[in-house]
């Protein structure tokens, strides 16, 4: 019992212990990104590994997402005699929903991953030690622009992820199953608020782009230097990235769209 | 890690398809692009009931649109409902005795207005009220009212 109750008090001394040199890494990030803008070289290398290296599964998952609600939503939409609604169903649901949450899924999986492998390899291999030594400050010279790349490249790719997940539907439901293609536009027009639901799934995505960045970025800067540490701090940005994305998305979805 | 010229423009063509994406979104899929600018005059009704109408829904002259609701507010004397519209100026010759009507797309659609023009030779203007309205069929009055007459009927 007394085991347990030190064992308790432990687990919660250092997870505060965690979130508190989080937060430290983040302000630190933070101001470190007045240093990448004045040298967009570093910044470009970055937006190519994490945006354009994420570019073609996430128009490649955006593409079936889209082309998957078509068909489903023909299915039920059809019973009702509703088919011409289905324009409407593709668009807000990925606008308002799958476009910001799966493509960072996505890019949690995709970059996210290579991010904290990258760093934490950094590490074990005293890269970061080394930059140290140099007085290069590691987090400015490092982890600044590639938190900059993914706070940067995330709404592009929830963008995309919708626009193209719009175009499968179409391509299924107006191409394949032959639902008119004026009314899916119309009805899509009609319902779709560019402020509410447009400018809200961007602001979504700008935020699931910061967490899943500092997190990862987060996790590989705190790995154990061993190969084992970093494979777990690797699995760590997955899970938790996932379930921040996933929570956050409730909170942020009660926020703009339930009248709480 | 080589930085290359490559890079620089794929990371071009990145951004770029990005921000096409989101102004698609904003003029293909949202209403942005249908927006009628102040192109437009007001009309007003005044409804016994406006039913499930909302602001945007949209105003049909035979089954054009020709303008939206812009607002709908309660009047404090009468208890009617105020309906305004926003009416596109390129029609700016509706007769003045036109009737409007609230009907529902479908069985369950949405509710809009529908335009009955007139005859006369006298136009609309901005801010003139239509008189002659009837208000919108509310389905469960009529489902209670049909219930009462069978009941009473037996």
């Amino acid at each position: 019992m007394l085991q347990f109750l030190q064992n308790l008090g432990k687990t919660t001394r250092s997870s505060f212990a965690k979130l508190g040199r989080a937060s430290f890494f983040l302000s630190h990030t933070l101001t470190g990104i007045s240093d990448v803008l004045p040298r967009p070289n570093l910044l470009i290398k970055q937006v190519y590994s994490v945006g354009v290296l994420s570019f073609l599964i996430i128009t490649i998952s955006g593409l079936f997402v889209g082309m998957v609600l078509g068909l489903q939503g023909f299915n039920i939409l059809s019973d009702f005699g509703a088919e011409e609604s289905l324009g409407v169903m593709v668009a807000a649901s990925l606008v308002r929903e799958l476009g910001p949450v799966v493509s960072a899924l996505l890019f949690a999986g995709r970059a996210g991953s290579a991010l904290t492998a990258e760093i934490g390899l950094m590490k074990a291999t005293e890269q970061l030690s080394g930059m140290e030594m140099m007085a290069v400050d590691p987090i400015k010279r490092i982890i600044s622009p590639r938190f900059l790349a993914g706070f940067l490249s995330m709404p592009l790719l929830a963008a995309l992820f919708s626009a193209i997940g719009i175009m499968g539907g179409h391509l299924v439901g107006v191409g394949m199953l032959g639902v008119d293609d004026g009314a899916f536009w119309a009805q899509m027009q009609a319902s779709i608020d560019f402020q509410e639901d447009i400018i809200n799934g961007v602001i979504k995505s700008v935020v699931f782009g910061f967490v899943v960045s500092w997190i990862a970025l987060f996790e590989g800067y705190d790995a154990i230097p061993t190969s084992e540490g970093v494979s777990r701090a690797t699995t760590r940005t997955v899970v938790n990235s996932a379930f921040s994305v996933l929570a956050l998305d409730f909170i942020l979805t009660a926020l703009m769209f339930g009248d709480i | 890690m080589q930085h290359s010229k490559t890079q620089d423009t794929l990371v071009g063509f990145f951004v770029a398809s990005g921000i096409a994406a989101l102004f698609y979104m904003a003029l293909q899929v949202s209403n942005l692009g249908s927006y009628t600018s102040d192109d437009s005059y007001t009309v007003y009704a005044h409804f016994q009931n406006s039913g499930g109408l909302k602001v945007k829904s949209p105003v049909n002259v035979a089954g054009v649109r020709i303008g939206r609701v812009s607002a709908i507010r309660l009047d404090r004397d009468s208890h009617e409902s105020i309906v305004e519209m926003r009416i596109e100026s390129q029609y700016n010759n509706l007769p003045s005795d036109s009737g409007v009507s609230i009907y529902t797309a479908g069985l369950l659609g949405e509710q809009y207005i529908s335009l009955d023009p007139g005859s006369s030779d006298e136009f609309l203007k901005d801010k003139s009220t239509i008189d002659i309205t009837s208000s919108a069929i509310v389905l469960e009055e009529m489902i209670g009212k049909f219930m009462l007459n069978k009941a009473e009927g037996k």
